[in-house]
């Protein structure tokens, strides 16, 4: 057992107050869950403390929630982990996950006055608290410094990119489910139903048990930073629901699907690659992954992609093929207009996007990014010398060619041994 | 006032299956549920759902497992039908979307499950429950003109006309208190069921009962309440279930010695044994010593290839690693049984009826009875779809018949007033909810559990009636309209009473050993006296007993052994 503070970003709606801090103590196996403190806080202390929560195992989706500041499920951060990386916050920055995270207004900026704090710093910065203020308070020589043997409360919050409801609570139907449904979920065959079931690659069911184990949760778009920029931007969940169905080869409506994902201006070239969705999922569904193959489908249907990313992800591929290393000025014309050295057929758009970028390669030479001006010429840039080596990577990846898919491999395993199938005979006999 | 003609309480398995199929006859359905759908419990079903749809295999086959399995306590026509409808229920669901697992073929692929004499597990990798309820939801979201969804509304009591028809329910809208009465032809329960009324157990937080005990509390019977299953892998403390998919890959369950002790218990099924067998095999190891020093034996699923680990037992790799800090690939993992299933339940029929004209029952809400005794591995996914449909179709053909009867709004208007009660209780005026949740917990898996006697049995029952008492004042914190989660847990700490208060009752009546309950003074099955099911009826001083018949078809009973 231990003891742990845990500092909970509050809202009654009822209270007529705005949103404030609270710290509860609890005492608890450090193996134990985040969500397991906030149990016990809320069944010794307080029970108007809300929480949803079901199978405390991260199968249900219910505990979506903040951790220091990162999106996940209560359930499954253990409180220990969760008091290093608070400690280890407050070392590195001098301030609490609290003072760095949103402020503490944001859902009810009238009502910021309001603020009720417990502990004495908050009560230095009631109603203040800003991101700004948190830096502002980095500078402070107290915080510097702070007392190694203090440790640093565990700061929960409720889940981002949502309205709260109460506490932790947060209206996931306005803006979840309302996306999910967006993108048709539900399968669409053609046609009458086989006798027995669809044959399909057994690879392809595999390949789409990953966005299938998706529990709905939220992390990801609470974690979504296109969606902050954007509050239409479809998501991480609904666009990796998406792919469900895209990439099941008994859904029939393959081409019509990407179509309506790529031409929503808030759909599949809306993700900036930020990798913070896949931090954040507690499943393993990687939703970005989800997003990159929903584009490269896209690509493969002919769909134009207004970033041009799967013809510079195709030119990127072509380029070291033929020389072994990367010609960024080969780069950006391949990219815009497909072809290769002499065979160059640039249409309109890759003419206007190339003429647009000269400014950004003039700027690169100033700064220093771009170091010689020749390179800046296709074709100058100097081909690695030994290429067998390169070939042969080519030679093996188009041999093998499959998605290294870490759902379904997990970690490189030590492999010499009988596949599913086989283990599945041996338990038919 | 909303209403439907068929109103279906609960979405899990069940009760979306039952929804669709109600839909599917071209009634109005309305269906509740206290959490958001998708939280269901019937996600945490991991392993699979079984099938005879391999041209070798036989519905024959199956039903005599499931009736083995049960020690022959269950219900020999019900077996019967929900054997022989699950193929094609499978292939339903597969063309619903279901992304089962394929064979090199790309047809359906199989594993093996506990008590079964073949390969008959249709699964998705080790989420089999969670991929079929999130393809169900889709379908409730593709026809959402047919079928009203109420997500977040909790029920907390059953309406009966004048004839003593079921015809509503008395429902809080979670998000903001407000409180409604529900009218309906037909209502059918499928909330699942009692698991926290034990502490540790697999079941989620939201598994307390519910339907059962508004059920009993509206006078319908309930029957096989004294069988609980204990799952033979949990995880110690946390109660966290580890799938018998596990050992059926090939897993072995080891004592502290190393030795694989089935071997001494069921020398031929070994590890793939009924539940009931396997859990007291290991707490006989655990209780004379042969146990680790946690009060756990050891699976070890290092003997199961690795590939296959990461491809069918991802879920359990997570578990491993981020609840117990193990990594079964390379290491055993500490387990012991746990409370897992509730056998018993709303007594009803093969079309989910009860014993209440327009109230229905089905999934493990139910006892049909098709699990009697002790329920098969990947049989409960079966149960909540086969009876969730029959009932779903059974209740809107009542609707297309019936009109609407008369309500009276008196049950609204005593339900709200037990509202107003819980509420006005002072701070201190009695114990915190949480308090007697606990030692209802500790109390009912301390007596009565894997191995059970009267004194017991009279303890645990004798407690349970003083947390009745302490009960009634027993005062919470919030007293708001919005998510007042802890008014919940109130009404909630009620239901859960008075399932336990049955089932020690039950208990305590069968002086045998049969399935799940095993009676240390009263060890040998007896069919002379106790080849009968328990029914319950709620009266004002308690369950009152009744017996009814076991249907037996063509599988007399026999002497189980695996």
């Amino acid at each position: 057992m231990a003891e742990y503070k845990i500092k909970v970003r509050r809202f009654q709606p009822e209270s007529g107050e705005g949103p404030y801090w609270e710290q509860f103590d609890v005492d608890l196996d450090p193996s134990l869950s985040v969500l397991d403190g906030l149990l016990q806080a809320k069944d010794k202390e307080d029970g108007s403390l809300a929480v949803r929560c079901s199978c405390r195992a991260a199968i249900c989706g219910s505990c979506g929630m903040k951790i220091n500041g990162q999106s996940g499920l209560g359930c499954k951060t253990q409180i220990g982990e969760a008091q290093e990386q608070a400690n280890k916050m407050k070392a590195a920055t001098g301030v609490t996950a609290a003072e760095a995270s949103s402020p503490i207004g944001a859902q009810a900026p009238e009502a910021q006055d309001a603020v009720r704090a417990t502990g004495q710093e908050e009560a230095e910065q009631s109603g203040s608290r800003t991101r700004e203020a948190g830096r502002e308070i980095s500078g402070d020589d107290e915080r510097v410094r702070p007392e190694a043997e203090e440790a640093a409360p565990i700061i929960i919050e409720p889940m981002g990119n949502m309205p709260v409801i109460k506490d932790l609570i947060t209206d996931m139907e306005s803006t979840h489910w309302t996306k999910i449904r967006r993108v048709t979920p539900w399968l669409l065959p053609h046609g009458e139903a086989p006798e027995r079931e669809y044959v399909v690659e057994p690879e392809s069911m595999i390949d789409i048990t990953q966005s299938m184990a998706c529990i709905q949760c939220g992390a990801c778009v609470s974690s979504c930073l296109s969606m902050e920029a954007d509050p239409d931007f479809i998501g991480p969940a609904a666009l990796a629901k998406a792919y469900r169905f895209v990439g099941d080869p008994r859904d029939a409506e393959t081409a019509e699907r990407l179509h309506d994902l790529a031409e929503d201006p808030h759909g599949i070239y809306d993700c900036t690659h930020c990798f913070s969705c896949i931090d954040a999922c507690p499943k393993g569904v990687a939703p970005m992954d989800q997003i990159m193959r929903l584009r490269r489908k896209a690509g493969e249907e002919g769909i134009e992609d207004p970033n041009s990313g799967h013809d510079h992800e195709i030119a990127f591929v072509k380029i070291i093929e033929k020389k072994g290393t990367l010609d960024e000025s080969l780069l950006l014309q391949e990219s815009f207009a497909p072809g290769f050295k002499g065979k160059l057929k640039p249409n309109r758009r890759a003419i206007r996007e190339m003429i647009g970028s000269i400014p950004i390669a003039i700027r690169g030479i100033k700064t220093g990014k771009m170091r010689s001006l020749r390179k800046l010429i296709p074709g100058v840039h100097h081909k690695l010398p030994d290429q067998d080596d390169v070939k042969a990577i080519y030679r093996h990846a188009e041999e093998h060619n499959e998605e290294l898919n870490l759902y379904i491999r997990g970690e490189e395993s030590d492999d010499a041994q009988p596949d599913g199938a086989a283990a599945e005979e041996v338990t038919n006999g | 006032m909303p209403s439907h003609d068929v109103l279906v309480i609960g979405a899990g398995l069940a009760g979306q299956r039952a929804a669709l199929a109600a839909a599917e006859e071209g009634v109005s359905v309305g269906i509740i549920s206290k959490v958001h759908p998708v939280r269901s419990h019937s996600n945490a079903a991991q392993g699979g759902i079984n099938a005879a749809l391999n041209p070798g295999d036989s519905w024959e086959s199956h039903a005599f497992d499931t009736i083995k399995g049960s020690d022959y306590l269950s219900d020999q026509d019900a077996v019967e039908i929900m054997t022989r409808e699950a193929p094609e229920e499978i292939l339903h669901l597969e063309h619903l979307g279901v992304t089962f697992h394929r064979n090199e073929e790309g047809k359906l692929g199989t594993r093996a499950f506990g008590g079964a004499s073949a390969a008959r597990t249709y699964y998705v990798a080790d989420i089999t429950g969670q991929a079929i309820m999130h393809v169900l939801y889709e379908q409730l979201m593709k026809y959402s003109e047919q079928i009203a969804r109420y997500e977040e509304w909790f029920c907390s009591s059953l309406a009966l006309d004048e004839n003593g028809e079921c015809c509503g329910v008395v429902t809080r809208n979670v998000a903001d208190g407000q409180m409604e009465l529900f009218t309906a032809k037909s209502v059918i329960l499928c909330t699942g069921g009692n698991g926290q009324v034990w502490r540790p157990t697999t079941n989620a937080l939201i598994c307390t009962g519910d339907g059962i005990a508004m059920a009993y509390r509206a006078g319908a019977k309930l029957m096989d309440m004294e069988m609980i299953q204990y799952h033979p892998t949990t995880l110690a403390g946390k109660g966290f279930l580890i799938t018998e998919g596990a050992r059926g890959e090939g897993a072995h369950l080891l004592n502290a010695n190393g030795e694989r002790f089935m071997e001494k218990y069921a020398p031929n099924k070994m590890e793939l044994a009924s539940r009931d067998v396997v859990s007291r095999a290991e707490q006989t190891e655990i209780n004379e010593g042969r146990g680790f020093p946690d009060g756990t034996v050891a699976l070890d699923i290092t003997v199961v290839p690795k590939k296959r680990v990461h491809e069918a037992l991802r879920e359990i790799v997570l578990v491993g690693r981020d609840f117990a800090g193990v990594d079964i690939t390379r290491e055993p993992i500490h387990i012991k049984p746990g409370n897992h299933y509730t056998m018993g339940g709303v007594k009803t029929d093969v079309d989910g009826r009860t014993d209440i004209p327009g109230l229905y029952a089905a999934g493990e809400a139910a006892c049909v009875s098709v699990h009697g005794g002790n329920r098969l591995g990947a049989n409960s996914l079966l149960d909540t779809l086969i009876f969730g449909k029959r009932s779903g179709r059974d209740a809107a053909a009542r609707a297309k018949r019936n009109d609407y009867s008369r309500t009276s709004k008196q049950v609204l208007e005593d339900e709200e007033a037990l509202v107003a009660d819980l509420m006005s209780r002072e701070k201190g005026s009695g114990r915190r909810i949480s308090e007697i949740k606990l030692e209802l917990g500790q109390t009912m898996d301390g007596k009565v559990a894997v191995f059970r006697d009267e004194a017991g049995i009279q303890e645990a029952l004798e407690i349970v009636k003083r947390l009745k008492e302490e009960a009634k004042t027993a005062y919470i914190d919030d007293h708001g309209s919005v998510f007042n989660q802890d008014l919940i847990a109130a009404i909630e700490l009620g239901y859960m009473l008075d399932n336990a208060e049955c089932t020690c009752v039950a208990a305590l009546e069968r002086k045998e050993s049969r399935g799940a309950q095993y009676r240390t003074d009263y060890p040998e099955r007896n069919d002379t006296d106790w080849l009968k099911h328990i029914d319950l009826e709620r009266t004002d001083d308690g369950p009152e007993l009744s017996y009814s018949e076991v249907t037996i078809t063509q599988w007399e009973p026999q002497e189980r052994t695996y």
